[in-house]
């Protein structure tokens, strides 16, 4: 035993390291070391299963044997059971990580690598397919490789849902003007609570976005792309960085892109904690160094965008779904999904649910199905009583909504959204008042200003929503919430005050008693 | 605290000229300045503004947007705590609560003795292990009112540093 090397796996994603894994992987080493057994510990992304995480997997001659969530307390006694040898005594044994059923009943395109590699390796990267996409896409004309987005049916994963394949044809067929420059650039401003998809893709398989977004240069005769990274994200951040260095360094990036002649360069920039800044126009002003105000459209960013040129911005999904797309065909994604809905979403569990985590399935599963065949339930073990999909636009859904298949359209004709895939749970001790109270408090906070519906409307939601809850003339003010909300829907510039109202409308309709309890308090401004 | 701040000007001079060749360099700047003198002095407003041929008012306006910058001088560490919604559905209301009673400052405050400044923020992305808070660059989750002391008291046992 002690003469071969046993390979152990350790994520370094921001969810396992939270959860401890850096300690984690140096007492690892250290007990090994005591115990003369040579392991090489690798720190690979998170497969996404996060209530396990940290997980650590030992590569055995069966495959990969999964553990966790370890704890250094553990380590003792996983040694002393022979974990290195990936037998499955040990309560923390998960068996073959393949074949946990979370993991195994997923559909997993976009995510198909995650975490089964050291994210910077780009042997790692190779081996699984990596750069096959790009490689493809050095064959072809941009037209060529326009027509395959389309063919895929891929729509924007920032929540508006948009065909990809059209934007990138517009911005294809724009005049760029004297200078020539059009820019690619990928919003990774992910801001929504509940959601950790992007991150998961920045922190598990960078090359994969840089790929993405090294093909749309490619496609409409960009050279210049930017990814637009939350500060939030500092793991993401670095990961990016060296990630970038690397792929620069091997001829994948850069000036005359594997002999190809063809240039392509990425730099990421950081925002500055502002939800607005996930609005695309927004975006491109804070990108241009100003203040992150929403712009009117027209004209569209794909037409008159970054420094004034045209510009695709796709989310962070959009951009790495594009590799599969290229190296498998169009049509291999578009076989997924039901509708007008192709391909597969990755969708997020979040907030009270025992079983946290990343699912990426074709569109079409149940919202309950996520819950409860996935979720197992609440973490507190209570039972469920709203969720929120979709993030903090988007409305919150009673129990009488959960059969509702994740499908943009179909869950359109609810009222309600899916967004960029997170799924927010809550059990029976909310107070959905306070939800509703938050949601026009965080409009406060982050609207940029612009318009008068959102800036003003939102100080006014929170005023009369705390006049509900204190039973000041509950009629009176429920009829005038509901106004203020039709104003917000109907007035504000961008989907930050248009899109406010729908939790808070949600919350009203479907939980009508939590806005009529005659005792309780405003909690107050923070 | 006007001398102090003058002798921070150098390390803003260089870093604009460092970065303000860019394409839209104001954001870089800022944050470069904020990473290296941990604010960013309003005496370096007038540098930037003649760098960047813009007015005074326009990098005023930037940096007031940003929940991010700030222009006075923080504690030795930076706490924020998650308020957005997987973390509420995790109890972060009652976590907000408690590390500003025990910390004794609100939100954007420092701490008497200089050490913590306490922050808010929307979404830290770990939000499958709800609550969630941010110390320095180091994200932890699942935080209890007991683990919340165990951190706090991690960061005022740690040494200062000596330049």
């Amino acid at each position: 035993m002690s003469d071969s090397v046993t390979k152990i796996y350790i994520p370094r994603d921001t969810t396992a390291l939270a959860m401890g894994a850096d300690r984690l992987a140096r007492e690892i080493a250290a007990e090994a070391a005591n115990r003369g057994e040579t392991v090489e510990i690798i720190r690979n992304g998170s497969r996404g299963l996060f209530w396990l995480e940290p997980l650590v997997e030992v590569d055995t001659t069966a495959g990969r044997v999964a553990y966790g969530p370890v704890e250094c307390k553990d380590i003792d006694s996983l040694f002393d059971q022979s974990f290195l040898l990936g037998e499955n005594t040990h309560p923390l044994c998960q068996g073959l990580t393949e074949e946990i059923p979370y993991l195994k009943k997923q559909q997993r395109l976009t995510f198909a690598r995650a975490g089964l590699t050291d994210p910077v390796s780009l042997d790692d990267y190779q081996q699984l397919d990596g750069f096959n996409g790009l490689k493809k896409a050095l064959q072809i004309d941009g037209q060529a490789i326009v027509d395959e987005v389309k063919t895929s049916g891929l729509r924007g994963r920032g929540g508006a849902a948009f065909p990809t394949g059209i934007k990138w044809q517009t911005v294809l067929n724009a005049n760029p003007g004297e200078t020539g420059q059009k820019y690619i650039v990928c919003n990774a401003d992910e801001g929504d609570s509940g959601t950790f998809a992007d991150r998961m893709v920045m922190e598990a398989d960078p090359y994969m976005l840089i790929e993405g977004m090294t093909i749309a240069g490619l496609a409409v005769g960009a050279d210049q792309g930017y990814i637009y990274l939350r500060s939030e994200y500092p793991v993401a951040h670095q990961i990016l960085n060296e990630a970038i260095a690397k792929a620069e360094h091997a001829g994948f990036l850069g000036t005359n892109i594997l002999g190809s002649g063809k240039t392509f360069n990425l730099e990421v920039r950081l925002g500055a904690k502002a939800y607005i800044c996930g609005e695309e126009t927004s975006l491109l002003e804070s990108l241009e160094g100003k203040r992150g105000m929403v712009r009117a459209k027209p004209p569209l960013p794909a037409i008159v965008g970054l420094f004034g040129q045209p510009t695709i911005v796709n989310n962070v999904l959009s951009l790495a779904a594009i590799p599969y797309i290229l190296s498998n065909g169009g049509q291999a994604y578009a076989d997924y999904g039901m509708g007008r809905s192709l391909g597969t979403l990755p969708f997020q569990l979040a907030g009270n649910i025992k079983q946290g985590g990343l699912i990426e399935l074709a569109f079409g599963v149940t919202l309950r199905e996520l819950l409860e065949e996935y979720g197992g339930g609440t973490f507190t073990g209570r039972p469920m009583r709203a969720v929120q999909v979709g993030g903090p636009l988007c409305a919150y859904l009673p129990e009488s909504q959960w059969d509702t298949p994740m499908d943009y359209e179909a869950f359109q004709a609810i009222g309600a959204g899916l967004g960029h895939g997170g799924i927010v749970v809550f059990d029976d001790t909310v107070d959905m008042s306070e939800q509703a109270r938050f949601s026009m408090e965080f409009c406060v906070a982050e609207s940029c200003g612009k318009c008068t519906p959102c800036r003003i409307g939102s100080t006014r939601g929170v005023e009369v929503i705390d006049r509900i809850r204190n039973n000041e003339n509950r009629a009176e003010n429920m009829e005038l919430l509901s106004d203020l909300c039709e104003t917000m829907i109907d007035g504000s510039l961008c989907a930050m005050g248009g899109m406010t109202p729908f939790p808070v409308q949600s919350a009203v309709k479907y939980f009508p008693d939590d806005f009529d309890r005659q005792t309780q308090n405003s909690e107050g401004g923070a | 605290m006007t001398a102090v701040n003058e002798q921070m000007l150098p390390v803003v001079s260089e870093v604009i000229s460092g970065l303000q060749h860019k394409p839209g360099a104001l954001l870089p700047i800022l944050h470069e300045i904020q990473n290296r003198l941990g604010y960013i002095p309003p005496e370096s407003v007038p540098l930037i503004a003649e760098a960047l041929n813009q007015s005074r008012a326009d990098i005023h306006g930037v940096i007031s947007f940003y929940h991010q910058f700030r222009t006075t001088a923080p504690g030795r560490h930076t706490v924020e705590v998650c308020r957005a919604e997987a973390c509420q559905s995790m109890g972060a209301r009652q976590l907000e609560a408690y590390a500003k009673a025990t910390l004794g400052v609100d939100y954007h405050g420092t701490t008497s003795d200089q050490n913590i400044t306490l922050e808010e923020v929307y979404c830290l992305g770990n939000c499958a292990c709800s609550p969630s808070v941010r110390i320095n660059d180091e994200i932890v989750g699942r935080v209890t009112p007991e683990k919340f002391d165990q951190l706090i008291d991690e960061l005022r046992s740690q040494p200062l540093e000596v330049h």
